[in-house]
Formats: structure tokens, sequence, C-alpha cells
């Protein structure tokens, strides 16, 4: 009897009267915890196999650092999901950011050579907002004009990308205070690169705001159920604006923060992020049809494909093949997610 | 033409045995998930005959057809068709066999034309290309033989409820036909085109095919039904004869419960007036100048068959729907156009028919769906951050109160029963102050012991002299839990009935379309 027959058949038999076997106890916890922390065993058991350096602390912090860009918007991009829409903006934000930010940076660092702090400042608020302000742009036209999520961002995303192009030429924007990249991009706060530091705060704050107040709540609710929310007195148009202004908010502080790390404006940078972030958020269980997901977990899904690309990096896989690993990563977690609904059925309770 | 030759051959062999039978079924069973949607149904069906399908909602007249269908597959029992066992795997395996369902959800493409809807799944094609102009063709043969004057180059997007309803029955002639399934097929027609129903229903009867018939109207019954078998929650009652049964007797056996112990008694004390409609009519034209009054410690029943405006003009109060002229009093305030937001806030809770589709958010636990109307409060609610220890607090009380079963206020909703997701609906209003409760179908899909749960909390709430408006489409409910009764038809107020004047015969003149002579 093949594996395959013998696995049907234990399953057959935990319908009618679950068994205690090991096997039980696996599906159980597929099904209690998602398909995420099988994958990530198996991928560091293959990486450790395959090079000596993956398993060391500098390494790993290394994959922490780099992941950070991603897990912000991957956060981000979970808030569109879980109101039941996605955004495909997210690079497109990034680019615009970076591109924005780094321009007003540089213009104000010319105006004033002293004034580095201030200058830095401006260039933040003014990358921020402009990200943000795709965000919100996302948002009314979901919210307000009822246009779908899909080519509402999709739109947004060509919108953006065109804007950033313009306003560089298609060339890298540069001028901008070495303070800035040395600070931001390469620092280190309480030991910490400084990508982490941001990352970190951010999550516990947006981790806050998911779990423990109104407008968390009502992001699950709308997206779970539009209808029940509204008779339950919610504004539903309110709280779906917030989701894609959070997201582009999100998506456009890792902007700047990647262009510290590149010390220039580019536009061409982001492309990966709309595919990249909502995989991570549905490998970590984040329903795409909405209502569904865990913070804490997208957060390890995206370190999750850090840690894939890290691992392919150090095994010298080709970077050209590596996405194709992460497309088939995304549809092979999908896959289980259907397999995990079904297992549900039949292990209830 | 295909159909027609079909239609010679069945009725060929009703003239050879004449009461040839096509559905035997026995002792059909189908278990939903936490429900015994149809037990032990036995039914017959014989060829030439009209054979109605009794019974209030939820009885399993629909669950009955769907596996008629071959949208369901039963859990029990057998079905033969002529005289064969058959498993009806498919809504297509069905159709071959001659059996075509017309439900009252279409099941058509809004985006294509009527000829396309009618041939969608058995297109005439030409080696590899789809053949144009014999689809016409049939088509329009298929529309002069029912005598539908549809144009059938039309996006059904653009035809009315009532022609879309047509293209349904017309979808059901394009092949062999055995047996015809209507699931209350008039609701949405006009007199004229419900008398054509009627000539084709007759038509294709004398022609051998048996029809199986729902409706909740007793002069159709009397017009075209030939046996009447009546279901109530899940379980076969009779089989009667439509010429020899009165119309008394039918809702005795479609209700006929003890009825005494299912509905608890209730003290009137009516005080001052907590909502009054005053000539209301709704931007879609469902409801026209209709005024109503509600008093505190009072329950008033509002009537109707589907499609009243019964529940069109509450909801346009709580703001869910566009009013048009009239104004809506509640609690001495003008509030015409308020949003649903400040309808709650001032005390007026509207719960929904549908559970799945509007009540509950059904992939969230029981605490969530409870309190979500409810976490603006200060109660569940500080500095800005969720108060989740109080949250689970009031969920876990209200979970014992309502009997929640398993009393698990973590568990998701859609895990529930559906008793027991009601249950969870209702705990909903509970969990703010709240001056008028609308309920809207609070029954509809839940089994006689969680009926009596609700219709006692309820009772309780009256009793405790908040203003209540109970919403139902079920006779005996608000018959018996109503105070003064209201009854709509086609968006107006058909009467108001107090006291004595609340009993079954004098509702039913009004509820079911008078008998056109």
């Amino acid at each position: 009897m093949s594996d395959m027959e013998q696995s049907q058949k234990v399953g057959a038999e935990n319908s009618t009267m679950p068994k205690r076997t090991p096997l039980y106890f696996l599906q159980l916890a597929f099904v209690r915890l998602g398909v995420l922390p099988f994958l990530l065993l198996l991928a560091v058991i293959i990486f450790t196999a395959a090079s000596d350096n993956f398993l060391t602390g500098r390494n790993l912090l290394n994959v922490v650092r780099q992941s950070s860009y991603l897990t912000l918007v991957a956060v981000g991009q979970m808030f569109a999901l879980l109101t039941g829409g996605f955004d495909l903006s997210v690079g497109t934000i990034i680019a615009l950011t970076s591109v924005v930010g780094a321009t007003a940076m540089a213009a104000a660092y010319a105006a004033m050579p002293d004034a580095i702090l201030l200058s830095i400042l401006i260039g933040l608020i003014a990358g921020i907002t402009a990200g943000a302000l795709i965000g919100a742009v996302n948002g009314i036209g979901v919210a307000i004009f009822n246009v779908s999520p899909f080519m509402m961002t999709l739109g947004m995303a060509s919108v953006g990308f065109g804007i950033a192009l313009y306003l560089t030429g298609g060339t890298p924007v540069y001028g901008m205070p070495q303070e800035f990249g040395d600070a931001i991009g390469f620092g280190n706060f309480f030991g910490l690169p400084a990508p982490v530091v941001v990352a970190v705060i951010l999550i516990i704050a947006l981790y806050v705001l998911v779990n423990w107040t109104r407008l968390g709540r009502y992001f699950y609710a709308v997206g779970g159920n539009l209808k029940a929310a509204r008779l339950s007195g919610i504004s539903t148009r309110m709280t779906l604006f917030l989701a894609y202004l959070l997201c582009g908010t999100v998506a456009a502080v890792s902007g700047m923060l990647l262009t510290a790390r590149l010390d220039t404006g580019e536009a061409n940078i982001g492309a990966a992020m709309p595919l990249e972030s909502i995989a991570a958020c549905v490998i970590a269980g984040v329903s795409l049809r909405g209502g569904v997901g865990r913070l804490e977990n997208v957060v390890l899904g995206a370190l999750f494909i850090g840690l894939v690309q890290n691992g392919m990096n150090l095994a010298r896989v080709e970077s050209y093949f590596q996405t194709v690993v992460i497309g088939v990563l995304l549809i092979i977690a999908v896959i289980a997610d259907q397999a995990r609904l079904k297992m549900m059925a039949n292990l209830k309770d | 033409m295909t159909s027609r030759s079909s239609l010679s051959s069945a009725s060929s062999v009703s003239s050879e045995t004449e009461d040839a039978v096509l559905f035997d079924l026995q002792r059909i069973g189908k278990r939903f998930p936490g429900v015994d949607a149809l037990k032990d149904v036995s039914f017959q069906l014989r060829a030439g005959e009209v054979h109605v399908l009794f019974g209030e909602n939820g009885a399993g007249k629909s669950t009955l057809i769907s596996m008629l269908a071959g949208v369901h597959q039963p859990t029990s029992g057998s079905i033969r068709f002529r005289g064969q066992e058959v498993e009806l795997a498919s809504v297509h395996h069905a159709r071959s066999l001659g059996i075509s369902a017309v439900f009252q959800e279409f099941s058509l493409v809004d985006q294509l034309t009527v000829e396309q809807n009618l041939f969608l799944g058995a297109e005439h094609t030409k080696s590899l290309f789809l053949s144009r102009k014999k689809l016409h063709e049939e088509a329009v043969a298929i529309l002069n033989r029912l005598g539908f004057t549809l144009n059938p180059r039309q996006k059904v997007a653009y035809l009315s409820r009532a022609e879309q309803q047509m293209v349904e029955i017309a979808k059901a002639f394009r092949s062999d036909l055995s047996v015809l399934i209507l699931d209350e097929p008039t609701a949405s027609l006009t007199e004229r085109e419900t008398d054509r129903l009627f000539e084709l229903i007759a038509h294709v009867k004398s022609e051998g095919v048996g029809v199986i018939y729902i409706t909740h109207r007793m002069a159709e019954i009397k017009r075209i039904g030939d046996r009447i078998t009546v279901l109530r929650d899940g379980a076969f009652i009779d089989t009667v004869d439509a010429k020899t049964s009165t119309e008394d007797g039918l809702v005795t056996l479609m209700t006929g419960r003890v009825i005494d112990k299912i509905f608890p008694s209730i003290q009137f004390s009516p005080t001052e007036v907590s909502l009054d409609i005053q000539n209301l009519s709704t931007a879609d034209g469902g409801v026209k100048g209709v005024s109503l009054q509600v008093k505190r410690g009072e329950i008033i029943g509002l009537a109707g068959l589907v499609g009243s405006g019964k529940s069109r003009l509450i909801r346009a109060c709580f703001g869910l729907e566009d009013i048009s002229a009239g104004t809506v009093i509640f609690e001495g305030e003008d509030v015409t156009g308020c949003s649903m937001h400040n309808m709650l806030e001032k005390g007026f809770f509207y719960n929904p028919p549908d559970r799945r589709a509007e009540g509950l958010v059904m992939m969230r636990s029981c605490r969530e769906n409870m309190v979500l109307p409810s976490l603006e409060l200060s109660e569940f609610n500080k500095y800005g951050l969720l108060r989740r220890r109080e949250e689970s607090r009031k969920a876990q009380a209200l979970a014992e109160q309502l009997q929640l079963q398993p009393l698990r206020i973590e568990r998701q909703v859609e895990h529930f029963s559906g008793g027991n997701q009601q249950k969870v609906l209702l705990a909903k209003c509970l969990t703010r102050d709240v001056k008028l409760y609308v309920f809207d179908e609070p029954t509809v899909g839940v089994d006689v012991g969680t009926r009596t749960e609700i219709y006692k909390f309820i009772a309780e709430l009256c009793n405790e002299g908040a203003a209540i408006i109970l919403i139902s489409s079920d006779l005996p409910e608000v018959l018996h839990m109503s105070h003064r009764l209201y009854v709509m038809h086609r968006g107006l107020m058909q009467a108001e009935l107090v006291g004595d004047d609340i009993n079954q015969e004098s509702v039913l003149a009004e509820f079911f379309e008078k008998e056109v002579a």
C-alpha cells in the first residue's frame, strides 16, 4: 500500500473516530497552525544542509534586516486583504516615495547645507506623504466609487509609476545628505540595524491597532461580511478607505527605508513587492476572501520569504530561478490551505 | 425538434398505462451539517398530474425539489424514476432524464442574450463552431410555442424579473421534458402572465409531463393542483386530493402542532408611541404610502407574502433603503433618512432575516459577532483601546442566557447549527440599550425547540417594556405573537387587525391573494 493510500485510510478512520496516531497529531497541527511552520522547518533543514554559513547568527540577523522592507509592506498588504481586497500598487508606492523623498531631501539639502536634520525630515515627510496619497486615492476609489480593488490598485500602479519616471526622467536621484544613508540605511540602534528597529516599532503599533482597537476589529468585520458590518452600524466606507490609506502609508515608510539603504531615489525599485507581499500574507494564512488573518503570522510569512531568498543566494541558485521558486511556493501555499480547510471539516473539534 | 418528439413519446406512455408513475421516492432523508433538512419523506409523482408541495418556510420543500433536480443528493432513502432506481448526480444528469427545475433563484447569465441563455451548456455546433442560425431558429420556435413575447437577441440583464422567469421556464422546454419542477413561479408574474403559465401547465399535463409545483397561494392550488403533499419541519405529513381538501384543512396540516406550548403568553401593556411611520414610500416603489405605529410594551406583527414590502418598509426606516416620501418619527424625533449608525445610537435595532448574508460574520467568533454593534460604547472601549476582558465577560453571559450550544464563545459562528447561529444574531441586540427591536423572519430555518426559546426571548423583551416589530411570512408566528397585526400586499398596507380579529381566516383573506373568480 502506498503512503498516499495509507494516509487516506487513516483520514477516513479519523472522520468516524479520531485515532491518536502520530499522523493524527500531525494533521491536527497542520489544521491549527497552517502550512507556514512546516515550510519554515523544511527551508531551514534544506538550506542548512546546502550551506555552512546559513545557520549562523550573523546570517540570520542579515536575513531579518533584508526582510524588514518586505515585512512592512506585507503587514500593510494584510489590511487590504482583511477587508477582502488587495493592493497591487505597493511597488509603485515604494518607487514614488523613493523618488519624491529623495528629490525633496536633495533640494532641501542643496538650499540649506547646514540643516541636515531638517532636510532629512523634509524628505521623509514628502516621500511618505506621496506614498500615503496613492493609498488614499486607492481608498477613495474602492470605498466611495466601488471600483474593484484589482482595477483600482492596478490603475494607480500605472499612474504612480508614470509619475515617478516623469519626475526623474528614469535616472536615479542623487544629492541626499550622506548622514541619511549612514543612519537609516546602514546604522544601528540598540545594537540592531536601523530598518529592523523601525519595522519592529511599526509592527508593534499595528499589532495593537489590529487586535486592540475598534478599527482593527472593523477591518475583520467588513472583510468577513460587508452587509453585516453595515447593519451593525459600522461605516464600511471609512473602514475600507483607512485600510488602503494604512497600506499605502506603511509601504511608503518601507520605501524611505529602502531609499536610505540605496542612497539614491529610484523609480525602478519595488516591482516584485505586490507579488511578494501578497505571497507572504497568503502563506501566513490570510484569506483572499477577507476577514481572516493574523499579523504575527504575516511577519513570519515575510521572514520566510526572506529566508528562502537568502538561502538560495547562499546555495548559489541563480537569481532568475529564485523568482520561479517564490511563485511556486505561493501556489503550493494556496493549495495547502485548501487541503487544510477540507481537513478542518473532517477533524472538527 | 427534439422536445416535441419527446413530448409525444411521453404522452404515448401515459396512454398505455393510465397512472404511470414518474417519480417514486421512498423514505428520502437529507442531512446538512447540523440539521436534518428532510426525514423519511415518501413522495410519488404520476405522469400528467400537477402535484403541489405545501408547507411553511423551512418545511423542506426546497430541499426535496433540489434533490429531484440533481442539485443535492439524498443521504438516505431511494429515488425511482420511471420504475428504475436512479442517483441524480448533477443538474446535467437530471436534465438528460428530462427533469427540469425552475428555481426562485435564477440561473441566467446576465450578459448573454435570451437565446444564448436558452441553450447554455447545450449549444448547437457545426464541427467546432457555434451554429448561430440554428440556435436562433430553435429559440424562436420554443418562445413561440410557449407564447412568450420575448426578443431572443435581447440581453437578459435588460429584462424584467417576470421576463427573466419566462426565459428560465423556456429553458426547461429546450429538450426532452418529462418532469417540470416550478418553485413559486407566479411570485413575480402579472395576472396575464400567470394565466399564460397555467395554460402552459395544462398543455404539458395533457402531454403526460408530471409537474411538481410549490406555492403558498391557496387560489392556485385549487386552480391547477391535482394532489397535494404537505411537509412540516422536514417530515412528510400527508398526501391529499386537491379537489376534496379545504383551505382550513390544509393550513391545519401545514402548521398543526401543539401551538399553545410553542408560544408564550404575553401581557401587552402599550404605553407611549415609539415609532410612527407616516405615508412612507421608498424610492424603488416597493413601499407606497404606508403608515404604521408601534407603542412601547407591545409587539406588532407585519405579515405579507415575499415581496409585499413588509421588510422593505422597516429597512427604509433603519436607513437601508432610500425614502422618496413620508416621515419617520422615532421616540418623538424626526429621523427620516438617518444613517444606520445614528438609528442604532437612538435605540432602533434591526435584526436582518438572512443571517448568512446580512447578519453574521461567519468566519469570526461568537464573541466578536455579539459585541460588533456595540464596540463604540465605553463599556467595551477605554482610551481608544478595546476592553477585551469586558467583551468576553459580556459574550459569555449572553451565551449562557440564550443557552448557546456548545457554550464556546471563541468558536467560529459558521461551525454552529442554524438555530445556534440565530441565537448569536439575537444576542447582538442585547449588547446595547435598545428601545425598539425589529425581528425580520427571526425563526427561518430554525427547529421547533429553538423557535420556542426565541419566542420566549421576544416576549420577555416586550414584558420589560420595549417596542417590538415582528416581520414574518410564518402565519402562526405572527398570529400568536402579535398584539396588533398589519398585513401588507404589493407595497400597500392592506389591513390592520386588533384583538379577536387576529385569526387565521381574517389574515388569510388578506395574506393570500383573493380568489379571482
